[in-house]
């Protein structure tokens, strides 16, 4: 009984420490905040066990990519893992020994507040196995074994963090966006770094200076415009690259595929200023030309995810706003509402995979913050206020975001949560900004 | 008279040795004064031709040397006018926060430029449009350009071909000035001139 109640105030007293951007109220007509209940998401535990360098990276890993999904409480112990809380390590001090190695303390679990437990464990030997157990319902609800169970091996975090996505889904419905990657730029160059910040490296040669890295549906391929302005395809596997043909002549930047991944949209700085365009990847043809006028820009293509769509940038009010237009140019309307005189400029737009919302960056006091347009009902809401916060990207849950920040004092790309408001630093450069968030990485990608 | 011919030959075969710069010329006879005088009077007049000589190839010399130095000092001239002609079109001008109009001051910049494009026909010049860092980095690209495409526009409209003058945009990529403050942002706020063809000789206007 004693040992209970030690233990629920324990689980009481555990609480997640959020950092969140406090949000002022600007601009008439807009709503401010962030959506945030506490206490909805379900409580896990990382259970402990046997040590050795591969279990520990593994629950390491994985306990991380649990953590940033923000679908759950993580509980989290005041002696971590030295309670030993894990299967067949229970308080039921009467069982025989046989029975212990089947033992697994759900009670226990439950009084911590863990309606989900996770337990990394050993087999054989030569195989780590990583299992997902619901408190309440008393069962294994998935099991994954890991083929790699070397941890300098490329593969070895791809798997855990895979199966940090499987268990998300397990829990939620909806896989979870650990196994992806996000490409920024630092002082020139690409790099590519995992969701949660490691493993970073550049993909491209030091040589190129580039901008505006885009990924392909199919997170085997990313465009990006290098300098003076010609847009190349990079093969991720291989690191092989095409040009994209008709882009040897005038400036073009801010590539931008469309969801079947045969089309690139982009922009083109030509002597009747900068506008968008479309070519067909996959027939090696047909240069489109989809906005007119000589008196102002237009910009920042981005599809929507049935690709009959695009939000762009035009300062045809002359400021820059987020337009939207049928993907043959036609149509084109405003899109993110502003108040003239008032609201300030707008970018970098960047459309959700499920369709529901559209990122982009608005000026308040000429300092950028990320705002969201949700898109059936065109209503617009600030996540960051916190110094300049710009370029966002969405993780392929429409949940996550990255974005470029300089709240550490140099621009850094950071990731936020929409429902919750809360952030996290992911790169640690001297500088990274453009982020470009990929599709789930199903294949496993050897080392590049 | 008998005497005379043997003294004739004698100096002959003595200039002959000589002017072969042959060994050393046979004793000479025995003291005559005529025939002295006759060797003196050939000595001096070589001696006098030698120095003529010298003198042509020293007033030849003297001459060639002004020649080059009136030529090296016009080349100079032309080397420094053709410098300060560069510099003038590597003036930059620069821009208002977010605006690509050129501004009034910097109008009589641009005239400058315009001068020396209509006295220089074969000269070809690239406008790169730049920005300062608070805008987004995208859009800079599109700003830039429109920076650029203005500063031309401006030398287009006063009767400068438009097939001269290039353009392209680096955006916020090529800061002058690092700092986060109105200073380096308005030196960074900029368009830049640069030769891309015949730069080689430029004529400053006024030249005839």
């Amino acid at each position: 009984m004693f040992k209970t109640l030690f233990l629920f105030a324990i689980a009481a007293s555990v609480s997640p420490l959020y950092a969140q951007d406090s949000i002022p109220p600007i601009d008439r007509g807009v709503r401010i905040g962030i959506t945030y209940r506490p206490g909805v998401r379900p409580g896990l535990l990382v259970l402990g066990g046997n040590r050795s360098t591969v279990l520990d990276s593994a629950r390491a890993i994985l306990t991380r990519d649990l953590d940033y999904s923000d679908e759950f409480e993580m509980i989290t112990l005041p002696m971590g893992d030295s309670l030993s809380l894990g299967i067949g390590r229970g308080s039921d001090e009467t069982a025989s020994s046989a029975s212990q190695e089947q033992f697994i303390n759900y009670a226990l679990f439950a009084v911590l507040g863990a309606e989900f437990a996770v337990n990394v464990h050993a087999e054989d030997d030569s195989s780590v196995v990583m299992t997902l157990l619901d408190v309440q319902g008393r069962r294994f609800q998935r099991q994954v074994r890991m083929r790699s169970v070397d941890p300098s091996d490329h593969d070895f975090r791809l798997e855990i963090h895979s199966a940090a996505d499987e268990f998300v889904r397990a829990t939620t419905g909806v896989p979870g966006v650990a196994s992806t990657r996000i490409l920024f730029i630092n002082r020139g160059r690409i790099y590519r770094t995992d969701s949660d910040g490691a493993d970073t490296r550049s993909i491209s040669p030091p040589e190129v200076e580039a901008m505006s890295p885009a990924w392909a549906p199919d997170g085997r391929e990313a465009a990006y415009m290098e300098f003076p302005g010609t847009l190349y395809r990079h093969d991720i596997r291989s690191g092989s690259r095409l040009t994209v043909s008709p882009t040897v002549e005038y400036q073009n930047f801010t590539p931008e595929y469309s969801p079947d991944g045969r089309i690139l949209a982009f922009s083109r700085a030509t002597s009747d200023g900068t506008h968008v365009y479309t070519y067909n990847l996959a027939a090696d043809c047909c240069l489109q030309r989809l906005t007119v006028g000589r008196l102002y820009d237009n910009l920042s293509p981005t599809f929507s995810p049935d690709g009959r769509r695009i939000a762009f940038v035009s300062t045809r009010s002359g400021i820059a706003q987020i337009y939207v237009m049928d993907s043959d140019g036609t149509g084109q309307e405003l899109f993110a509402p502003f108040d003239y005189g008032v609201t300030g400029a707008s970018h970098a737009p960047q459309w959700s995979s499920d369709g529901l919302y559209v990122a982009f960056h608005r000026a308040i006091d000429r300092v950028p913050q990320i705002f969201v347009m949700e898109v059936a009902t065109q209503t617009v809401r600030q996540l960051t206020s916190l110094s300049r916060n710009s370029d966002a990207s969405w993780a392929p849950d429409s949940r996550h975001l990255s974005f470029v920040s300089n709240r550490t004092g140099s621009r850094q790309v950071w990731i936020i949560d929409i429902r919750t408001g809360r952030t996290r630093q992911l790169t640690r450069l001297g500088e990274a900004r453009l982020p470009a968030w990929s599709p789930r990485i199903i294949e496993q990608v050897p080392n590049n | 008279m008998r005497l005379t011919v043997p003294l004739t030959a004698g100096v002959a075969v003595i200039l002959v040795a000589y002017a072969c710069g042959g060994g050393p010329p046979p004793p000479p006879p025995g003291p005559d004064l005529d025939s002295l005088n006759e060797a003196q009077r050939v000595r001096d007049s070589i001696e006098a031709a030698r120095r003529a000589r010298e003198d042509s190839l020293e007033r030849v010399r003297r001459d060639r040397e002004r020649l080059e130095s009136t030529r090296s000092d016009s080349l100079d001239t032309m080397r420094r006018a053709s410098e300060r002609v560069r510099q003038q079109l590597e003036v930059m001008v620069h821009y208002e926060y977010n605006v690509a109009r050129v501004r009034a001051e910097d109008a009589r910049i641009l005239d400058a430029k315009l001068a020396i494009l209509q006295v220089n026909p074969g000269l070809r010049i690239q406008v790169s449009g730049h920005c300062d860092d608070r805008g987004s980095d995208e859009y800079n690209l599109a700003l830039g350009n429109r920076r650029a495409l203005a500063a031309k526009q401006y030398l287009v409209d006063r009767g400068i071909d438009e097939s001269r003058i290039s353009t392209e945009s680096f955006g916020e990529e090529r800061p002058l000035d690092t700092g986060m403050n109105e200073s380096a942002w308005a030196l960074n706020r900029r368009s830049e001139f640069s030769i891309t063809a015949g730069g080689a000789q430029l004529r400053e206007p006024g030249d005839r």
